[in-house]
């Protein structure tokens, strides 16, 4: 069974913008889906449409199989939503927030009371139970958001953009909270602009543009289509020139170091050795940018005639603008 | 125990409610208890004293039970419009949204509040005019009848008035140039005998007119019009009003996009 089946959607907002456009895909059922794409793209378009929010103006969405114009209630039930946007109310207690939640979905307090103390211990919130909203750090808000959202123990999450403004320790304990989440049977969908977060969590995902979606595979076979890899490495002495190799490219970036573009199938180790005989000797040696945003680059910056294969030219044009290694930068 | 799921919903929007007006007391509670105080030593005690009998009765007792009403006028529209305006505005409404709410339990919730606020109000109101006068119970079912669907009529129209609201502003417009004219006109102070006939059944189109001498009516025993006019017209405006407001809550009328 799927956990989401979308199929021919449209959405035309009152002001008349097109935000998407006949977009169709799928998420099996366990998985954990990214939904990427640029600012605007109309990520929360589709979320919004899912969880009810959003009226869609044409097309099929169906959740574990029940559809939504048939059967919303149940649809509902299935669903646990973190929106993008603050949207509780900021002087309501935290405990209250989720509790009350909790009520909407038919639940009374002494039900979820369990329930309610393992979420808020594992997201790092026991301590503020007491508080009102208003009170918490923005990442604190977004946890008191995904607790909220896991409160009645939904079949499928929707994430929209769950980590933005936390910090890394947090995110990455996040991470693993959701990992787990996973693992014990919860479908996820996730939308992020950290590209190295869909990377590591996500096996599939979608990327859709100007409400299209433009490639929808496993993360794997994406990153496989990649033609090249640039590198950034330092060298220990000041280097005066830098030597010309078959295969690869190298491109100076300061005195010390230098770029590297790998191209797909060539082999990094004897890259290294030949250097090592032009009497160059690295000190360290990094990615230019994570992986997938490379390629997220590549996909998003070119005509949609090319798509989705990655184009050469464009793809040296981009990375060769950024320097140095930005493992977690927004997209 | 396992509650009924729907049930829980209600009761999880009702005491969320009360949550709210009883946090903001000062704003809600507060205010009613303090303009009555000072309509019964002004109107009452001062004026009344002046002004004899009116409708029978003296005029102390005589105000008592309009005030009453327009407390519960204005307290249960101004709980459910502010505080469905707010849920709205803060987006907080999407945590019922997105939840398998029904619609009608959506509407009974706030309502509900909008409806506590009011007797609780009223309540408050009765004990201070205690102070000033003693009040008699006519029929007590006439009372809580006229009480419970004028509060639920008027809750409706707040949660109405909410759903179009677009800014602040728009939820102080409707009270301000509606409901205030009409409840001062309404016979809370005088009675319409007392109106040129012409003026007399002009005021007989105001349906507030016919909710404070129903009440007066449970009170006192004495009406300026008859009392089932006033249920059937409370209870047509109460089902009028249900429908439309759960109407616009199923087609998400500023709510979803
Ligand atoms: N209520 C609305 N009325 C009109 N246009 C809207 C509305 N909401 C969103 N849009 C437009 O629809 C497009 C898609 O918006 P959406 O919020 O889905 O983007 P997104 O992919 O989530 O972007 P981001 O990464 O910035 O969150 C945008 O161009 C946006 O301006
Ligand atoms: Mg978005």
């Amino acid at each position: 069974m799927h956990a989401i089946e979308i199929k021919n959607l449209n959405k035309t907002y009152d002001n008349g913008f097109v935000a998407l456009k006949d977009i169709s895909f799928s998420i099996a059922e366990g998985d954990f889906f990214a939904l990427l794409g640029p600012n605007g793209a109309g990520k929360s378009t589709t979320l919004g449409i899912l969880c009810g929010l959003v009226r869609k103006t044409s097309g099929q969405v169906r959740v574990m199989g029940r559809d939504l114009d048939q059967d919303p209630q149940a649809v509902r039930r299935l669903l646990g939503v973190v929106p993008q946007e603050f949207n509780f109310n900021q002087f309501e207690k935290v405990d209250d927030i989720i509790y009350n939640q909790a009520g909407y979905y038919g639940l009374s307090r002494r039900q979820v009371r369990p329930q309610l103390e393992t979420l808020l211990k594992a997201l790092d919130l026991w301590d503020k139970r007491d508080s009102q909203a208003r009170q918490l750090s923005g990442g604190m808000k977004r946890r008191l958001m995904i607790a909220r959202a896991l409160i009645h123990q939904p079949k499928l999450i929707i994430l929209d953009e769950p980590t933005a403004g936390v910090d890394i320790e947090i995110r990455r304990s996040m991470w693993q909270f959701m990992r787990e989440l996973n693992q014990q049977g919860t479908s996820i969908i996730l939308t992020t602009h950290y590209l190295e977060e869909a990377e590591n969590l996500c096996p599939n995902l979608a990327i859709i543009q100007k409400g299209e979606i433009i490639a929808n595979t496993s993360t794997k076979a994406l990153l496989s289509q990649m033609e090249q890899t640039t590198f950034v490495l330092d060298s220990f002495a000041t280097l005066d020139h830098l030597p010309m190799l078959p295969e690869v490219q190298l491109q100076a970036l300061s005195a010390t170091s230098f770029s590297l573009q790998l191209p797909k199938g060539a082999d990094l180790a004897q890259v290294m050795a030949s250097l090592q005989q032009h009497g160059i000797r690295v000190q360290s040696i990094r990615p230019q940018s994570n992986r997938l945003e490379e390629l997220f680059m590549q996909l998003v910056q070119q005509p949609k005639a090319q798509q989705p294969k990655a184009q050469q030219s464009k793809a040296k044009a981009v990375t060769g603008q950024s320097t140095g290694s930005r493992p977690t930068s927004e997209v | 125990m396992i509650q009924h799921p729907y049930w829980v919903m209600f009761a999880t929007i009702v005491s969320k409610e009360i949550t709210r007006f009883t946090r903001i007391w000062p704003q809600t509670l507060l205010p009613p208890a303090i303009t009555m105080l000072l309509y019964f030593i002004i109107f009452g005690n001062l004026i009344g004293s002046r002004i004899g009998t009116m409708g029978g009765l003296d005029y102390m007792s005589f105000i008592v039970p309009g005030l009453i009403m327009m407390s519960v006028i204005t307290n249960s529209y101004g709980n459910v419009s502010s505080s469905f305006f707010s849920n709205k505005f803060q987006r907080s409404i999407e945590e019922m949204l997105v939840a398998p709410v029904p619609n009608w339990v959506i509407l009974a919730g706030f309502v509900g509040g909008g409806m506590l606020r009011g007797l609780i109000v009223a309540g408050i109101v009765t004990l201070v005019s205690l102070f000033f006068t003693s009040l008699q119970v006519h029929s007590l079912a006439v009372m809580l009848l006229v009480v419970l669907l004028t509060a639920m009529v008027f809750s409706l129209a707040g949660l109405i008035n909410g759903v179009f609201a677009r800014k602040f502003d728009d939820i102080s417009i409707i009270p301000t140039f509606v409901l205030t004219p009409l409840t001062y006109l309404g016979g809370v102070f005088f009675s319409i005998t007392l109106l040129p006939s012409i003026w007399q059944s002009l005021a007989m189109a105001n349906p507030i007119l016919y909710m404070v001498n129903a009440f007066r009516y449970g009170v006192h025993g004495v009406s300026d019009i008859p009392v089932l006019w006033a249920l059937a017209l409370l209870s047509l405006l109460a089902g009028v009003f249900w429908f439309w407001a759960l109407r616009l809550l199923s087609i998400g009328k500023g709510l979803k996009q």
